[in-house]
């Protein structure tokens, strides 16, 4: 197993090498001077012309390239154009709130999304079923940004309960978190449910039956474990959608995180910041598929097998 | 046939009828089937598909499908405890300690995701056998090596285990508690030829050590010659010819769909024992024919086939449904004709 991780590992390096080429590239081809811009409108020709040389601006593509990977592989990824604060610093500084939306929303989606999807399969078609599927239905379809906006109005203006915008304290992650969950919610007690009523319908499920285990033990010990695994694949994906998502509502409850970053560095062409993050962005991201990767292996005896025997070849 | 009150009785179903209700139709599963087993008898249940033989063995066990198949008339008696009648908490504590059932496919049988020791450990810890976990270990380890499997590899996958192995984990599970019935439903039909040999010589050996009766669902009428004391031949959800194996495959007269099984003679030298393939289709049990159900396949058909649903009718213990057994044979008392309703 130890071996498969590392393995595992070692592949995320060309995968954040890539990113980092493509992103690069992309800041390269839009139009727009980084000299110019981190001297403002006032600044004369030559101020210009001296800091793109002292910047190695008038560098070949590759060169600057080259130098960004020496300097990154050493753990300096350069300052950010706009502030000039180092852009490692920035994204330490910002991610901590957008991992905790991201997490809390995660936890919401498996904590109710679970157990509402397990009711609904073994009560299939009872009035519990279909109000979950019709819950599932509208927060799969209402935009994240609009409900947000509605919670915004209901719980902050109206009844003021929460507040607006910010993220000084727990209370000002509840709306935030319940926004990006819904339609992670939505997900998860769909793909619970479906599951949990293929796996009931299985041979092994009549067996622990006819030995006289309770229903209880039939659904929990018997048939959820089945139906975890492609729960577990979808909440893994679903951390991605999630760490994406932060970015519409950091916006709208004006959290300055990881999304907000992003979206600012994209807007002032800050580029160093903006590849920093994305690459963050992609290795969080690779290493949530990883641990889901590995918790597989926990749930479903056969896919340890399999990713041993690949780990081996 | 034997009385109820019989000392040795242990299952006695009486008129028992079973329907399925899907979207399109009410299926007649199981109408009106009365079958009797005694303690350690094995009994070959022969029959082709969609005759309701699984539907029977669900019945005993009250797992049929829920919301979708019923009983709706009869009664099974096992051991004395009315399984119609019986509650749930009840029937649980009867399944797998008093009756067990071993499902068709052993490939999809066992749970993928738990260890084989711990599905056999499990029947164990429910029925209450062993107070400590230690005990419960023994048994297992016991049982593994009694269906003929190394106790080493309990805490192996189901998936690690080949298709005759998994029955033999399938059966270690069924017998863990000792119950006096067991309901085998084809139990190697999806194995290999060389492999359901072996593990019908096995259920046979633990079926005589632990005096489990046996109801041996089967296609195969060597398998019932070699291992049954009596047969029962199913047909549209109705029993209608049993008695010992001796009787069925020695007896001069009939049911004229035994017949067909048998291809006429039953010739026990003969390597195919296969059921012989009948002319026409088993009726369609959503709408099944008045009178008796075979007239439509039976090359014996009279005019009375047509509309009146023939009784058994006995003799030495060999019942056949057929009205052309009518004369001479005994009506037996008290049977309703079964499955004529609509
Ligand atoms: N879950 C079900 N829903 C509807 N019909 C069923 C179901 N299970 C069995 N049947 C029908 O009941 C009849 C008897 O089936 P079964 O007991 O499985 O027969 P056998 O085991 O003898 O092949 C068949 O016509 C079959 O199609
Ligand atoms: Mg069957």
């Amino acid at each position: 197993m130890f071996k498969y991780i590392m393995k595992r590992l070692f592949l995320m390096i060309p995968v954040i090498v890539g990113i980092s080429f493509i992103l690069f590239l992309i800041m390269d081809l839009t139009p727009g001077d980084p000299a110019r811009a981190i001297l403002g409108d006032y600044a004369t020709q030559e101020q210009i012309a001296a800091l793109r040389e002292e910047m190695g601006l008038n560098d070949n593509f590759f060169v600057r390239y080259f130098r960004y990977a020496v300097n990154a592989v050493q753990g300096d990824f350069g300052k950010s154009y706009r502030t000039s604060v180092p852009v490692v610093e920035e994204i330490y500084a910002r991610f901590p709130a957008t991992l905790q939306v991201a997490f809390q929303a995660i936890m919401l989606s498996i904590l109710l999304g679970v157990p509402i999807g397990v009711v609904s399969a073994v009560r299939q078609y009872s009035a519990i079923d279909i109000v979950s599927i019709a819950t599932a239905l509208i927060f799969t379809s209402i935009p994240a940004f609009w409900f947000g906006l509605m919670l915004i109005l209901l719980f902050s203006l109206k009844l003021g309960w929460l507040p607006a915008v910010g993220a000084d304290s727990w209370k000002h992650f509840i709306m935030p978190s319940v926004t990006l969950a819904a339609a992670q919610l939505a997900t998860t007690i769909r793909m619970t449910r479906s599951t949990m009523l293929e796996v009931i319908r299985q041979d092994y499920i009549r067996t622990a039956m006819a030995k006289g285990a309770t229903r209880r033990c039939v659904i929990f010990k018997h048939a959820l474990r089945n139906a975890l695994l492609p729960v577990v694949t979808v909440l893994g994906i679903g951390f991605g959608n999630l760490l994406g998502g932060a970015l519409i509502v950091e916006s709208v409850f004006g959290i300055s995180g990881l999304g907000t970053l992003m979206v600012n560095s994209v807007k002032s062409k800050d580029a160093p910041m903006l590849v920093a993050s994305v690459m963050f962005a992609a290795l969080v991201g690779s290493l949530v598929n990883l641990g889901v990767d590995v918790l597989y292996t926990y749930i479903d005896p056969r896919v340890k097998i399999q990713y041993l025997r690949r780990a081996k070849s | 046939m034997k009385t109820t009150d019989s000392k040795n009785g242990l299952l006695k179903i009486e008129n028992l009828q079973v329907e399925y209700i899907t979207d399109d139709a009410r299926v007649f599963a199981v109408n009106g089937l009365n079958l009797e087993i005694e303690k350690g008898e094995t009994l070959g249940l022969v029959g082709e598909t969609g005759a309701g033989k699984t539907t029977t063995a669900l019945s005993v066990m009250r797992l049929l499908p829920p919301k979708v198949g019923r009983v709706i008339g009869g009664s099974i008696l096992l051991d004395g405890i009315d399984i119609i009648h019986a509650g749930e908490a009840d029937m649980r504590a009867l399944r797998g300690s008093l009756v067990s059932m071993i499902f068709q496919d052993p490939m999809t049988s066992l749970n993928p995701v738990l260890t084989i020791g711990d599905q056999i450990a499990e029947v164990l810890i429910f029925h209450d056998r062993y107070n400590n976990r230690t005990d419960v270990n023994r048994r297992v380890d016991e049982i593994l090596r009694l269906v003929g499997l190394s106790p080493e590899r309990k805490n192996e996958y189901p998936h690690q285990f080949s298709g005759g192995m998994k029955q033999r984990v399938v059966i270690a599970i069924a017998l863990a508690c000792e119950p006096k019935l067991l309901l085998a439903d084809e139990p190697t039909t999806a194995l290999d030829v060389t492999i359901q040999a072996q593990v019908l010589e096995m259920m046979k050996e633990l079926q005589e050590k632990l005096h489990t009766a046996v109801i041996l669902i089967t296609h195969d009428l060597g398998v019932v010659a070699q291992t049954c004391n009596r047969v029962a031949i199913m047909y549209a959800g109705e029993i209608i010819e049993t008695g010992t194996v001796d009787r069925i495959f020695h007896a001069k007269r009939h049911h004229p769909y035994t017949e067909g099984l048998f291809g006429s003679i039953p010739d026990l030298t003969k390597k195919t024992r296969r059921l012989n393939p009948i002319d026409g289709l088993m009726p369609d049990p959503s709408n099944l024919p008045a009178g008796c159900k075979f007239h439509t396949r039976c090359p014996k058909c009279i005019d009375i086939c047509r509309t009146i649903h023939p009784r058994s009718s006995v003799r030495d213990g060999h019942s056949i449904r057929c009205h052309l057994e009518g004369e001479g044979g005994v009506p037996v008392a008290g049977e309703t004709a079964g499955g004529e309703q609509t």
